[in-house]
């Protein structure tokens, strides 16, 4: 074999690397720089020290290089040898975004946009170079310079073995950095019955005599040093009585971050052997093959029925089972694209830190329901609209400290973020404590930008005037918000996911939006309606009602426009045969049925042949193999094994009616 | 693996020793690589499509994949496409994509040597040939190989782009 192509492995380095960058960001943003907490800082050392491994291994140099500088950094802050303040977070933090753009660079195989990485690197380096200049000053210079040798005293946790660390080994390593001399406190050692092999009674003090770098020994242990209490001071050499004295009075002033030893909880259970990872193409392969199951199952029930019941009951009774298992076996494998939302709710602590920075306004966020399961394609599709509420919110709704203290409120904002699920739907909720909408101001700017409205509107109709399209309030345009795409933009999105966004506001008391979403993108609530020889679907949630129309409701407009009168409403009237260009056996309107459906707000009347029934349907994809069909959404399998189509009612809706004011 | 046939006159002239399914078509014996095809299946229902050219049958369930059907008869312009219980689609799979192709029957396998192979005739603009890619000899048969490729970017699938960035 000439070699082993790593390129196989570079995947699972990205995705982990991704991971690890993630998890360093959110540590960042929980870590109080005041009190830095041990475990949060170990965290975001060891992500750091994975990529840096990682890229090492596989050979991006200049990733592995530019790792390495903040990795010093995190070390010289995690052992306490620096203190943490708030300007080092946020160069921390914009460290990590230029990491993932280098990282994002190499697994496109792009040639990385240096200029932001680099900036950063010097910023790093600059960093480092003063903490080994300033406060610490000649301690610290004890510290780094090669000392006569370090007194390391290594006593691991008893269940060190479990988690595959072998103290010898690291002692064995210890001694290839220069004379260590290695005594065993053996005092916690039971009689031998009493004795479990499997536990870790000893302790170690290590002299170790040479010109290790710290750094180098504090390596060695950086696997165990969760499990162990390890202390590396100085040794204190005779000559040098200045260092011996500065080191315990180092150790002093800046103390160690709040030591693990002392058996402080874990901040957070890792499951990490509870999950495996699945190409999400194996599990859409696992989703059709068991909706043929579903189908195949329907087949067989639909030949057994014909077949005599006396003879026919076992077979009944079996396929009974099959059903049920079948249903189970669909619900099991369709939760298996189920991802938690905090998915798409962990980038807004990043987002919300940066951006009131940046307004200069103070804003605490709250999250809840982060559990809350959804599907893995939807919870891609709503980052986007929910950023750009929580945007909204931080530049419109939230008001400065100071406006918010002169309105008698906490100087701090508040934004929350709720997921719930309500039936088969869940809930998204972005409040906000600001000010509230404006209703007077909403109305005169609907009025400038030539929007229908009143002043007798109810507030609710008022705010739906947000959702119009190219209305934008804000007094004047920021770059964090109001570029004209607003509100619209994220109403169409969420309505193309199938859902719906709702509005209320309180003047002074803040706003509240909420988007009710279906759990899946994969299943709609269909009416399987006839248009001449062809079944389509239309989805529930844009169906209003239906009804036979009387002759009088009918009327025709012009040469070939149609309109339904229903409830003193004049809607238009597209014959769904004549939209799809079907051979369909003309009928006048009355004489078939109107499904009245609604999208972005507008009214049509569909004429179909007949109503067939409800159900659930998998939708299917017609581009994966053909095209994308003008107002069709996808496809799905009856239970008969045909194809029917789905009707994208917001397309027809826009282009109907397009054509009509045409 | 399979090279798509190429689109030169050049290397069209010289079709490399392979196998064909050959199939009829109003009359003809026709022949596709047999590295493109999937499978062979009974013709049955299929779910039209709205505003499809005519030759595009619309659209079946295949193992729960939606799957594209041309009639090969309506898209070559011959004239009696029936439907009959030897009516069969022989199941294309080009790039990434899956095709039914409607086709009167299907006959042999055969495999072409280049010897066997000749360009495809000029019939100086009254005929299209640019499906073609050559006429195989075997036995006194005349085998008209075709283009897949070229056939259902025709069609309008959006299979030549795709195939045209696999070849780069």
């Amino acid at each position: 074999m000439a070699g082993i192509d790593l390129k196989r492995f570079h995947r699972a380095f990205f995705e982990e690397s991704f991971e690890g960058l993630d998890a360093m960001e959110a540590a960042l943003l929980r870590l109080d720089p005041a009190q830095p907490d041990a475990e949060t800082l170990n965290g975001i050392f060891r992500a750091a020290h994975s990529i840096k491994g990682g890229a090492g291994t596989f050979g991006f140099a200049a990733i592995s290089e530019y790792t390495h500088v903040l990795e010093t950094l995190l070390d010289e802050m995690r052992a306490g040898r620096r203190a943490i303040c708030a300007a080092d977070v946020d160069l921390l933090l914009r460290a990590s975004d230029a990491l993932r753009g280098l990282l994002q660079a190499a697994r496109d195989e792009r040639v990385a946009e240096r200029s932001v990485a680099d900036a950063i690197h010097a910023e790093l380096t600059q960093c480092l170079q003063g903490a080994a200049s300033a406060a610490a000053g000649k301690a610290a210079a004890a510290t780094t310079a090669p000392a006569a040798g370090w007194a390391i005293h290594f006593a691991p946790h008893p269940g060190l073995f479990a988690s595959g660390n072998d103290p010898l080994r690291i002692l064995r390593e210890l001694a290839t950095l220069g004379d260590a001399r290695i005594s065993v406190r053996d005092a916690a050692l039971p009689a031998f019955a009493a004795l479990e092999p499997e536990t870790c009674y000893l302790a170690w003090d290590i002299e170790l005599r040479g010109a290790a770098e710290r750094a180098a020994v504090a390596e060695l242990f950086a696997w165990v040093e969760d499990e162990c209490e390890l202390r590396i001071e100085p040794l204190a050499a005779g000559a040098d009585l200045a260092d011996a004295v500065a080191a315990p009075a180092l150790a002093a002033a800046v103390a160690p971050p709040r030591a693990l030893a002392d058996g402080a909880p874990r901040s957070e259970p890792r499951g990490d052997g509870a999950s495996i990872r699945i190409a999400t193409a194996k599990i859409d392969a696992m989703i059709d093959l068991v909706g043929e199951l579903v189908i195949t199952q329907a087949m067989l029930q639909q030949l057994a029925d014909r077949l005599d019941p006396a003879t026919g009951e076992v077979l009944q009774q079996g396929l009974a089972q099959l059903d049920r298992n079948t249903r189970l076996l669909q619900e099991a494998v369709m939760s298996t694209r189920m991802l938690p939302v905090e998915a798409v709710f962990s980038r807004f602590p990043r987002v919300v830190h940066d951006l009131a920075a940046r307004l200069g306004k103070q804003v605490r966020l709250h999250s809840s329901g982060e559990s809350t399961e959804l599907d893995k394609s939807m919870i891609e599709k709503i980052a986007d609209p929910l950023t750009h509420l929580v945007r909204n919110s931080l530049d419109h709704g939230i008001e400065t400290a100071a406006a918010r203290v002169a309105a008698g409120k906490d100087a701090t904002g508040t934004l929350t973020l709720r997921a719930a699920h309500q039936g088969g739907h869940i809930v998204i909720e972005v409040a906000d404590d600001g000010r509230g909408l404006d209703r007077a101001r909403i109305l005169a700017k609907a009025a400038e930008r030539g929007i229908a409205c009143d002043a007798a509107m109810s507030d609710a109709e008022v705010w739906q005037l947000i959702f119009a399209p190219g209305f934008s309030t804000a007094e004047q345009i920021t770059d964090v918000s109001g570029r004209g795409v607003g509100m619209d933009v994220v109403k169409r999105n969420i309505e193309a996911l199938g859902g719906r966004v709702e509005l209320a506001s309180c003047p002074g008391q803040g706003t509240t939006v909420t988007i009710r979403l279906p759990l899946t993108l994969a299943i709609v609530d269909g009416m399987s309606v006839a248009v001449g020889e062809e079944t389509f679907i239309l989805p529930l949630s844009a169906i209003v009602e239906s009804l036979q129309p009387q002759p009088e409701q009918i009327k025709r407009v012009a040469a070939q426009g149609q309109v339904a009168r229903v409830r003193d409403e004049y809607l238009p009237l597209v014959a769904l045969h004549e939209w799809f260009a079907l051979p369909a056996v003309p009928r006048a309107a009355h004489e078939a049925i109107l499904v009245i459906v609604e999208a972005e707000g507008r009214k049509l009347a569909l004429q179909v042949d007949a109503l067939l029934g409800q159900q659930q349907v998998v939708i299917k994809s017609l581009e994966t193999h053909y095209k994308r069909v003008p107002g069709i959404s996808g496809a799905t399998i009856l239970g008969d094994g045909r194809v029917a189509l789905i009707a994208d009612v917001g397309e027809i809706v826009r282009l109907a009616t397009r054509a009509a004011a045409a | 693996m399979q090279a798509p046939p190429s689109a030169s006159p050049a290397a069209s002239a010289a079709v490399p020793a392979a196998e064909f399914l050959t199939f009829t078509l109003g009359g003809e014996e026709y022949g596709v690589d047999i590295l493109k095809v999937q499978e062979i299946r009974g013709y049955d229902t299929v779910t039209r499509m709205p505003g499809a050219p005519d030759f595009m049958k619309g659209v079946i369930n295949l193992r729960g994949t939606i799957v594209p059907v041309i009639d090969l008869r309506l898209k070559l312009r011959l004239d009696d496409a029936r439907y009959d219980a030897f009516t069969v689609m022989v199941i294309l799979s080009v790039g990434q994509r899956i095709v039914g192709m409607v086709v009167d029957g299907v006959s042999d396998v055969v495999a072409l040597d280049a010897g066997d192979v000749r360009p495809p005739p000029e019939f100086g603009g009254a005929i299209d040939t640019r499906f073609i890619t050559g006429l195989g000899t075997r036995d006194q048969r005349m085998i008209i190989l075709l283009d897949i490729e070229k056939l259902l970017s025709a069609a309008d699938i959006g299979v030549l782009n795709e195939a045209v960035a696999q070849a780069a």
